[in-house]
């Protein structure tokens, strides 16, 4: 375990226009850490996540970021070009719809190696190879590494679009309700293979989701947000067992009973 | 003696804001210390707080007032005032825990459930497995539901998985919630060989034990939780 934090942000907000998208959002997260940003739609938790991976610049704050040298760096003041460069090396988007991660008309192996080849990696046997480690990684069958996403069930793409991101060995992902429009079975297997795979690789990730289940599943801490303000945070399993926040306890009480 | 955990004037307390604010009071003023080698009981009829204390002091429940020190490697830690990180270190090194209920997780075999303490605490996989296996052989349960996930499991099989889980590792503190509760008579036994073990090996333990008899077994001293009731103290 590292004695300094991954992530550090301080202070941020997103305004459009004078509507508040999220306001004075304050956290660190450290190595090996998965982070569940909760609440319902419109509480800010998506402006929020495309803040920090920049796919969004905020009105104000700032969140630094410690590049594998060891050095912190300012995202919001780094270039496009360095944006986009940790962007496709030491991140990872996973989407809801996979249609938004992956390229659905090149084949499987095509969309892993991809992330690959940005990286440098020039050696198709090698990068095919990795494509088919990565591709039985997230329990897709090798013989469609030629197919075409288009051809997979939405579960198979989800778990495509989870190798094409971690291919790389980022240090740290973004998820936007990453089980999200998924059956429950095929979300329970998406959800297992995410925390396995956070597990064994160390990944520090960052999950929005509105299923509270979700988020005591994959995250150690739990943020809670409304009207684009972190009401409560603190260890998942706190803020689920002893919600203090007025919303929290009624979120904590929404959930049915199975 | 050490005394690795020490409470002094904890308090808790509930507001439901979602039924206008009414604040209902657990406990107040509670106040004790566990030495290494020492199974202390809580004790007291339901609802008078014992598995609030537990939880309180593994993290999973905030806390009003008051101060919990654990020696957490080496040195002294407010559980109370603890940032998230600290609480969940504590928890991995320091502070084991045995639930009333097992939470699974779809997928993962009984073993790796037991096993997973281990692992987190750098171990190596294989080793954690091997000292898992024994530990269900102990519990009695049966080779066959070992790489199956317990969701489908009886309660009492469920509750087995639980212990071998929270006994597998070597942390100074363990709090068992009604460990025994769905529990035969031999496998009760085996409990409380295995908490025997413990404190042989200097464990601070602090239980809740509504069974009688292990409670005869296990308790070298039993703390009356109703001392604390919320409300007999001045507010």
């Amino acid at each position: 375990m590292s004695d300094e934090p991954l992530l550090r942000v301080s202070a941020l907000s997103k305004f459009y226009g004078s509507r508040v998208g999220c306001e004075n959002v304050t956290f660190d997260l450290w190595p090996g850490e998965v982070l569940a940003v909760v609440g319902e739609s419109g509480s800010g938790k998506t402006t929020l996540l495309n803040c920090l991976s920049t796919r969004l610049l905020p009105s104000s704050g700032t969140a630094t970021y410690r590049m594998r040298d060891g050095q912190f760096r300012e995202l919001y003041r780094m270039s496009e070009a360095d944006r986009r460069f940790l962007m496709r090396t030491d991140w990872g988007f996973v989407h809801q719809n996979p249609a938004d991660g992956l390229r659905m008309t090149v084949s499987a192996g095509a969309n892993v190696g991809e992330r690959l080849m940005a990286v440098g990696d020039r050696h198709y046997g090698k990068i095919r190879a990795t494509a088919v480690d990565w591709l039985s990684r997230v329990e897709i069958d090798e013989d469609r590494i030629d197919d075409e996403p288009r051809s997979f069930s939405g579960g198979m793409r989800q778990r495509l679009q989870i190798a094409r991101n971690l291919v790389t060995g980022p240090r740290l992902v973004f998820m936007d309700e990453p089980t999200g429009g998924l059956d429950v079975s095929v979300q329970a297997r998406l959800l297992d293979l995410l925390r396995g795979l956070v597990t064994d690789l160390g990944l520090a990730a960052i999950v929005v989701t509105h299923d509270l289940a979700v988020a005591r599943l994959l995250s150690q801490r739990m943020m809670v947000m409304k009207d684009g303000r972190v009401v409560e945070s603190g260890l998942t399993d706190r803020v689920l067992d002893d919600p203090r926040a007025p919303y929290t306890q009624l979120l904590v009480s929404s959930i049915l009973q199975v | 003696m050490a005394t690795p955990l020490v409470v002094s004037d904890v308090a808790k307390s509930f507001t439901m804001h979602l039924r206008d604010g009414i604040k209902l009071p657990v406990v107040a003023g509670v106040s004790f210390s566990i030495r290494s080698g020492e199974c202390a009981v809580l004790g007291g009829p339901s609802g008078a707080g014992k598995s609030s204390i537990l939880k309180m002091l593994y993290g999973n429940y905030a806390v009003d007032a008051g101060q919990i020190i654990v020696q957490h490697e080496d040195g002294l830690i407010d559980l109370a005032t603890a940032s998230p990180r600290t609480v969940l270190a504590v928890r991995r090194l320091t502070i084991g825990y045995v639930s009333q209920f097992l939470r699974t997780v779809p997928r993962v075999s009984a073993l790796d459930v037991v096993a997973e303490p281990l692992v987190e605490r750098g171990e190596d996989r294989e080793v954690a497995r091997n000292k898992a296996r024994a530990l269900l052989a102990q519990l009695n349960l049966p080779e066959k539901l070992w790489m199956l996930p317990p969701a489908t499991f009886s309660g009492g099989e469920q509750q087995r998985v639980n212990i071998a889980r929270g006994f597998i590792t070597e942390h100074p503190i363990l709090l068992l919630d009604e460990p025994t509760a769905s529990l035969d008579a031999s496998n009760r036994d085996v409990v409380i060989a295995l908490i025997a073990a413990k404190k042989a090996a200097g464990v601070a333990l602090l239980g809740i034990f509504h069974d009688h008899d292990v409670r005869e077994a296990v308790a070298d001293r039993v703390i009356d939780v109703t001392a604390f009731a919320a409300g007999k103290t001045a507010a």
